[in-house]
């Protein structure tokens, strides 16, 4: 199989890349692990149906990429993507390998995680995860259910579950106030993207108007015997205890690297985010050959920045593969960067008013899921000379359980970095290694040229 | 809890006791949905664990899912029938719980 781009990821980036991609004459294979297009925020959509005028633009894409012509191929877990471009993934228990000349990444986002103390007693999920739940099987919220955390994601999912019924016990605010003011000298800017900005308060308002308790607190934790059963926060100088058998946390989202950082892409830090994103040029090509990416895995900027980036991308290799010259892709282009513009426009405040807490758990909880190491024994393996995450599998196993550093390897290197007194980003990042996805030999067995 | 007011017309079993579950859900969803929040107990520190991410990140809500070891119980979508069971420890080759074959069930990566 040769197709001229392999698209990874059919969420918003993905679709539109191979809808741009199939219009300029590229044949386009799209694999994405989800039994449905749509990525995160358009889970489930063509099964739900819309419900504004933002689904119906989704769905109107997705039917695009679904009759453009591109082979789209759902419950397919990329593994492996080799130095020559050669990309593995297994669907349906069967391996199978393309060779395309050009790969893009579209992989999105994870969450940033939320090491509180009792973050692993079974009934912590993050927010993401409940509105996933939402989405696919319509569970709503209900009884003990809190929410803790910050950020636009956390206001959604709030007003998404209310109006679907649910019923939240209270939301636990762990943004600092501090960080109001600084926001606010983004706001001028932010105007920019001025329906955003009233999508956010108009969120705000539902909340209260659904009575949900808004609660600001500084410190929380999750306590339960082989369950979560209660949540213990500090609110306004006093400790409360309250009952909860759900505990949503969120903290923002951060790119998704693991396939970027194991086939080698250069990174680079962004302090506001807090967080490793991939180097790109003006067409979200990466610093390895024939590898884009775009989306939010090349930069958190929300799933409308997420089309125009896959535009931009297609144009690029369209334009790489000679299908299309210098000018036509130029003039193509101008519209989806003036889009872009305006929808990253509300960034920089959403960043300074969401900065993301400080991930420095202590030392009795856990970072590590999988292996379960704690921030203690991390913190031991540096007095023992521990340099960053790497060296730390050797030492503890951080980072080597099934999720291969998905979850812990942003913990592991802020706990580290502290511990060193460094910046995080002065510590060398976990190079994830191929295959990123668990493989079972039986699969890996089936493995042919198709 | 996540819960929900139409249970649906399929059923799984997750050891062996009886989880409806809707067309389009994922395993993961449907016992949730069910009140079940524990899917298995870690190899290491033998602690309850559960779905958390809900999107095939975490690897937290492994299961055995009819006879496979280890398979993503949020990545995976129900079918009418499923046997579903709880995994206490960690796996070895034939599925069974004992050993310390963790890491037999799915080759792993680094």
């Amino acid at each position: 199989m040769t197709p001229d781009l392999l698209i990874v990821g059919a969420g918003p980036a993905g679709l539109s890349a191979a809808v741009e991609a199939t219009a300029r004459g590229l044949s386009v294979l799209l694999l994405d692990e989800n039994p449905a297009p749509g990525g995160r925020i358009w889970q489930a959509l063509e099964a739900r149906g819309p419900s504004d005028r933002d689904d119906d633009r989704a769905l109107a894409l997705i039917r695009d990429a679904r009759t453009c012509g591109a082979d789209l191929r759902f419950r397919a877990v990329v593994w492996a993507i080799e130095p020559d471009g050669s990309v593995f993934w297994t669907q349906d228990g069967t391996a199978a390998v393309a060779h395309p000349r050009r790969i893009l990444l579209a992989t999105g986002t994870t969450e940033r995680p939320m090491p509180i103390p009792g973050w692993t007693l079974p009934g912590v999920m993050t927010v993401g995860a409940a509105q996933i739940a939402l989405k696919t099987g319509g569970l709503v919220p209900h009884g003990g259910t809190w929410i803790a955390g910050q950020g636009p994601l956390l206001l959604l999912y709030a007003v998404q579950a209310l109006k679907a019924g649910g019923d939240i016990a209270g939301i636990i605010d762990l943004s600092d106030p501090d960080r109001r003011a600084s926001a606010a000298t983004h706001l001028p800017g932010a105007l920019r993207a001025a329906p955003d900005l009233a999508k956010g308060l108009l969120w705000r308002r539902r909340i209260a108007k659904g009575g949900v308790p808004w609660l600001r607190a500084t410190t929380l934790r999750a306590d339960g015997e082989d369950r979560l059963q209660r949540i213990v926060f500090t609110t306004q100088g006093h400790t409360r205890t309250e009952t909860a058998d759900t505990l949503l946390l969120h903290d923002g989202v951060i790119p998704s690297v693991q396939l970027s950082r194991a086939i080698g892409c250069r990174h680079a830090w962004s302090k506001a985010q807090r967080c490793w994103h991939p180097e790109l040029d003006a067409w979200g090509a990466s610093s390895v050959p024939h590898v884009s990416i775009a989306g939010d895995g090349a930069g958190i900027a929300g799933a409308w920045a997420a089309t125009c980036g896959g535009r931009l991308a297609a144009l690029g290799i369209a334009h790489d593969l000679g299908r299309i010259d210098a000018a036509t892709r130029d003039a193509a282009a101008r519209p989806w960067r003036a889009r872009l513009g305006r929808h990253r426009a509300l960034r920089p405040f959403l960043d300074a008013l969401y900065a993301p807490r400080p991930m420095q758990p202590d030392d009795a909880t856990i970072v590590c899921r999988c292996e379960e190491v704690t921030a203690g024994e991390i913190r031991r393996a540096v007095e023992f000379g521990c340099l960053g995450p790497n060296q730390l599998k050797a030492y503890t196993r951080c980072g080597m359980g099934p999720c291969q550093g998905r979850t812990c390897a942003p913990i592991a290197a802020e706990v580290i970095a502290a511990a060193r007194h460094m910046p995080p980003h002065h510590i060398e990042p976990l190079q994830p290694r191929f295959p990123t996805k668990p493989l079972r030999l039986e699969e890996l067995a089936t493995l042919q040229e198709t | 809890m996540l819960v929900r007011a139409e249970p649906g017309s399929l059923t799984l079993t997750f050891d062996g006791r009886p989880i409806p579950a809707r067309e389009g859900d994922s395993v993961a969803s449907a016992l949730l949905a069910a009140g079940v929040q524990v899917t298995r107990h870690t190899p290491r520190g033998g602690v309850a664990r559960g779905p958390y991410c809900m999107m095939g990140a975490c690897f937290e809500c492994l299961a055995e899912v009819d006879g496979v070891p280890n398979v993503q119980t949020c990545m995976t979508p129900v079918r009418d029938g499923m046997v579903v069971a709880s995994q206490d420890g960690a796996r070895t080759l034939g599925g069974a719980a004992g050993g310390d074959g963790e890491r037999d069930g799915a080759a792993a990566g680094p």
